[in-house]
């Protein structure tokens, strides 16, 4: 028996505005009071209402980090959840009905007649509606059977409690928790809801699914965390010291931005919602040159006008901001609300001229938590922007996990700061680059700084000397950054230090190439892994000396042309020619990965490893 | 004991530094009008930011001993913006050109009115591109050709002290460049002004604008010799909101200041537009609780507890 069998993955599927969110992330947490471990993950349209969405929990014993293509117990709030869209000229999606294993569950509307021609799953046909009339009606209120609609949520989502054994009581506490705060009644009609719905299952069927939760093993003393990328970097950049967030609403970064202006008051910082990115990155230059540590927050849209910002507060030797990327899929408006990896090379090279700047791509929540945290210091400290490039995935999954790793977090560094003794020089050429620096406000501090190229003093020069000389100093700033970032910040490995075959990735595939690998490694295959994390500047010796040393090389990437591979290539001699990508915007499942690693094992070239996942 | 109040000069507010401006520019006019008004206001130069935009004006900062911030082509309000949050305790003061603030930075322009952040906004308006040799810039009237464009202009110009109006800026004001006494008298009340304070300068460029020079603005090409500029002051005009809780009043204000900003040609009108005191964006987010009196620069966000927040996602 393989260790993924012990998963269990429910899903949860119906049109936006239906409460799947809801249903879900309450499951998620009553979950995980129990004692399971659970990775939680969302696929939706860029729509408000009315287009498929649906949630896949993969409930655990282990510490999971990527969704489940297949299913369990698919919970269906409507017909397409289980047939897609096949109606339409060119469908999106054929449903989840498919993706159900033998001996799965489908829990779903009585209404709807299931002819699936598979007579290997169990079949919960639930009233919902009926159902829902009765909870209403103990209230006596019948007549807003429209607006309480949305409660068949919470109906559909005990039934499936029941089915898969899970106690009310526990369910009802996390669902009475949601209700924090509003109308007790609201609270009380959704309760009585879950009771019609568990109550339902336990008369009608039998107690005999084959995948319930008393298969895996609870952990009964844990009380973990379950977060998702946007809270880990926004608690880590509260906790760094944020002074000044920027940003313009754009998917998938706005949940950050959301999280943040809601403790701003706590916490006494601010967050300005500006006119468009151009506007977000240049106020946090501002600030940053104010010396307040400052970010902003976007994705690739956003990011795209951000270009002139980002050369603008390297040239200036600003200490920031640090521009938080969530990836999503492009080009222009591209796949707004889907998971890709496509902007590392933009990242890269985010605006004209050669200018120095950090790129960081953490790929777990401990991971994003030390990077937007650290990035401050590197900002700070080498009087530059950094970039910290997550992805849409990243951003939106739940993982559960311990602890956020606060304790490990190095001492705040602010870099120099120039002592006044008359004669201040802001871009004084120093062995390091770095010239101390001061705060606007302070007396003997003055400064001029511009966007044209400069004398140390800061005002505009064309003189060739100065030139070569200033250039040189700012670019010397990455040579110091790299000898002074930490290997382990680096680059990671994973596995058995001797393997066949080495996969090399970065960002949030890291959760599936660490599950694909100890699921071959069960099997016997020999491999290991090499996750890249500081993309400038680019750790290209160290690494050069660890791919040069592996027998055999994957990539692994969500996109088309192998980003990761060219810039390793670039940097190093060594071209990766075995590659497993996909950009259909979906993240790599974990048998979607561990079929393209199989084929990838078996002959060089590109494997698309896609199984066109909703 | 009494501290010692130092008293600052003309000559403190002066960087160490040639002007690369042509000869005779309306710019030097601005320039010794923004040193005579922080004069005036005896604001220390390390208590003052002065960023600019990108064009002749931007050049502005290089020439002033303050903290000086050159930056990008229409993003200065942005950055004034950041900078001024960051720390509210320093006189910031934002110039640029006319296609800098009301072309490639209309976007800035506008928005930035919709916040009323405390600071000054100066426009150095001579209706052409200058550093890139005359093309027209969006104040330029449609039809008009100056001496370096090969066709007449086709696009209408635009109506920046309407716009700024419309926008919500709390301060309008349009000086000339040429009156140094009079728009440095403007500058130090834009300055004293609670709130974003706009000042669009008539400026001549004897190098590209041929057209609207300093001999048509003072009417020296009229037989009367009688000046095209008079003073809305000295006219009677009353721009000032007396109570701000009154929108009747606020709106008849407004209205007041947009007519009269469309009078050009034979009569135009300098001085103050429009000015009510209404809160700033700082006094918003003090209000919410969100900025404290400490500036966030000298504020200590470094020992920040978030167990509350770690809590939160047991």
């Amino acid at each position: 028996m393989s260790s993924t069998d012990r998963d269990i993955n429910w899903v949860i599927g119906g049109p936006q505005g239906s409460g799947i969110n809801v249903a879900a992330e309450t499951l998620a947490r009553a979950l995980v009071r129990a004692g399971y471990r659970v990775y939680a993950s969302i696929e939706y349209h860029s729509n408000i209402m009315g287009k498929h969405s649906y949630y896949r929990l993969r409930i655990s014993d282990a510490d999971r980090q990527s969704p489940l293509g297949r299913v369990h117990l698919l919970v269906s709030l409507d017909e397409e959840t289980l047939f897609g869209d096949t109606h339409h000229e060119f469908p999106a999606h054929r449903g989840h009905l498919h993706e159900v294993v033998p001996g799965g569950a489908v829990v779903y509307d009585a209404r709807v007649k299931l002819e699936a021609g598979r007579d290997d799953l169990k079949l919960y046909p639930v009233p919902y509606a009926d159902l829902l009339e009765l909870a209403l009606k103990e209230f006596g209120r019948q007549a807003e059977r429209n607006r309480f609609k949305v409660v068949q949520n919470v109906i559909a989502l005990s039934a499936s409690a029941a089915v898969l054994g899970f106690d009310l009581e526990a369910l009802t506490a996390a669902i009475l928790e949601g209700f924090k705060g509003r109308r007790a009644e609201s609270a009380r009609i959704n309760i009585r809801a879950a009771e019609l719905g568990y109550e339902y299952i336990r008369a009608h069927f039998g107690d005999d699914f084959g995948y319930k939760l008393s298969r895996l093993n609870r952990r009964p003393n844990q009380r973990p965390l379950l977060v998702r990328g946007v809270q880990a970097a926004a608690i880590a950049k509260i906790k760094a010291g944020l002074g000044f967030q920027t940003y313009y609403p754009i998917s998938p970064a706005t949940d950050e931005n959301v999280y943040l202006e809601a403790q701003q008051r706590k916490y006494g910082f601010v967050v300005v919602q500006a006119e468009d990115e151009v506007s977000a990155i240049n106020m946090a230059v501002g600030a940053a040159h104010a010396g307040v540590r400052a970010a902003t927050s976007t994705s690739g849209p956003g990011f795209t006008l951000m270009a002139e910002g980002l050369g603008f507060a390297s040239m200036t030797e600003a200490p920031g901001p640090v521009v938080f990327l969530w990836q999503r899929g492009g080009p222009s408006t591209g796949l707004p609300t889907r998971q890709e990896q496509a902007d590392l090379r933009f990242a890269l090279q985010p605006a004209h001229g050669e200018f120095p700047h950090i790129v960081v791509a953490p790929g777990d929540i401990k991971e994003v938590v030390f990077d937007s945290y650290t990035a401050f210091n590197w900002a700070e400290r080498y009087q530059l922007p950094v970039i910290v490039l997550l992805d849409k995935h990243l951003a939106g999954a739940y993982s559960t996990v311990d602890d956020l790793g606060l304790e490990a977090l190095p001492p705040v560094d602010r870099g120099l700061f120039y002592a006044p003794d008359g004669g201040y020089l802001r871009y004084a050429f120093t062995e390091t680059g770095i010239s101390p620096r001061t705060i606007p406000g302070m007396e003997g501090g003055i400064f001029w700084t511009t966007s044209d190229e400069h004398d140390p003093k800061g005002h505009i020069t064309e003189g060739a000397e100065n030139r070569l000389k200033m250039v040189a100093k700012r670019m010397k700033k990455l040579e110091v950054a790299a000898r002074e970032i930490p290997k382990e910040v680096k680059f990671k490995t994973y596995g058995p230090p001797a393997a066949d075959f080495t996969v090399v990735g970065w960002g949030s595939t890291k959760g599936a190439i660490l599950d694909v690998l100890e699921e071959l490694g069960a099997e016997g295959y020999k491999l290991n892994f090499v996750q890249v994390r500081l993309m400038r500047p680019f750790p290209a010796e160290e690494l050069k000396e660890v791919l040069g040393r592996a027998r055999n090389l994957i990539l692994v990437e969500e996109n088309y042309t192998g980003q990761l591979g060219a810039l390793i290539r670039e940097q190093t001699g060594i071209n990766i020619t075995r590659k497993v990508l996909k950009w259909d915007g979906r993240p790599f499942t974990q048998e979607e990965l561990k079929e393209g690693l199989l084929k990838a094992m078996d002959a060089e070239g590109t494997i698309l490893a896609s199984h066109l996942q909703g | 004991m009494a501290r010692e109040v130092k008293v600052y000069e003309v000559k403190d507010y002066r960087a160490d530094i040639d002007s690369d401006w042509c000869p005779g520019c309306g710019d030097f006019g601005i320039l010794a009008a923004i040193q005579q008004a922080l004069y005036r206001l005896q604001i220390p130069p390390h208590k003052v930011a002065v960023c600019s935009g990108i064009g002749c004006s931007g050049k502005t900062p290089h020439y002033l001993r303050a903290y000086g911030f050159h930056t990008l082509h229409g993003r200065v309000l942005p950055f004034a913006t950041g900078l001024k949050l960051a720390n509210h305790g320093l006189t910031v003061i934002a110039v640029g050109g006319d296609g800098d603030g009301y072309g490639i930075g209309a976007g800035y322009f506008i928005n930035a009115g919709r916040r009323n952040v405390d600071f000054t906004y100066i426009v150095f308006n001579n209706e052409v591109y200058g550093l890139t040799k005359g093309q027209a810039a969006p104040t330029l009237p449609r039809g008009a050709k100056t001496k370096s464009m090969p066709e007449e202009n086709v696009q209408q110009g635009l109506n920046p002290i309407a716009l700024a109006v419309g926008a919500g800026y709390t301060f309008v004001a349009r000086g000339f460049a040429l009156d140094v006494k009079h728009l440095s008298e403007l500058i130090a009340r834009g300055i004293a002004h609670r709130g974003s304070a706009f000042i669009d300068v008539l400026q001549t460029c004897p190098t590209y604008n041929d057209i609207h020079t300093r001999e048509w603005y003072l009417g020296l090409d009229r037989p009367e010799k009688r000046p095209r500029l008079y003073k809305l002051e000295e006219a009677g005009f009353d721009p000032v909101v007396t109570d701000p809780e009154d929108p009747e009043e606020i709106r008849a204000k407004q209205i007041s200041a947009i007519a009269k900003s469309y009078e050009w040609g034979e009569r135009i009108p300098i001085g103050v537009f429009y000015q009510v005191e209404l809160p700033t964006f700082e006094d918003n987010l003090r209000e919410k609780g969100i900025l404290g009196e400490v500036p966030l620069a000298e504020a200590d966000p470094f020992s920040r507890d978030v167990t509350e927040l770690v809590e939160a996602l047991r």
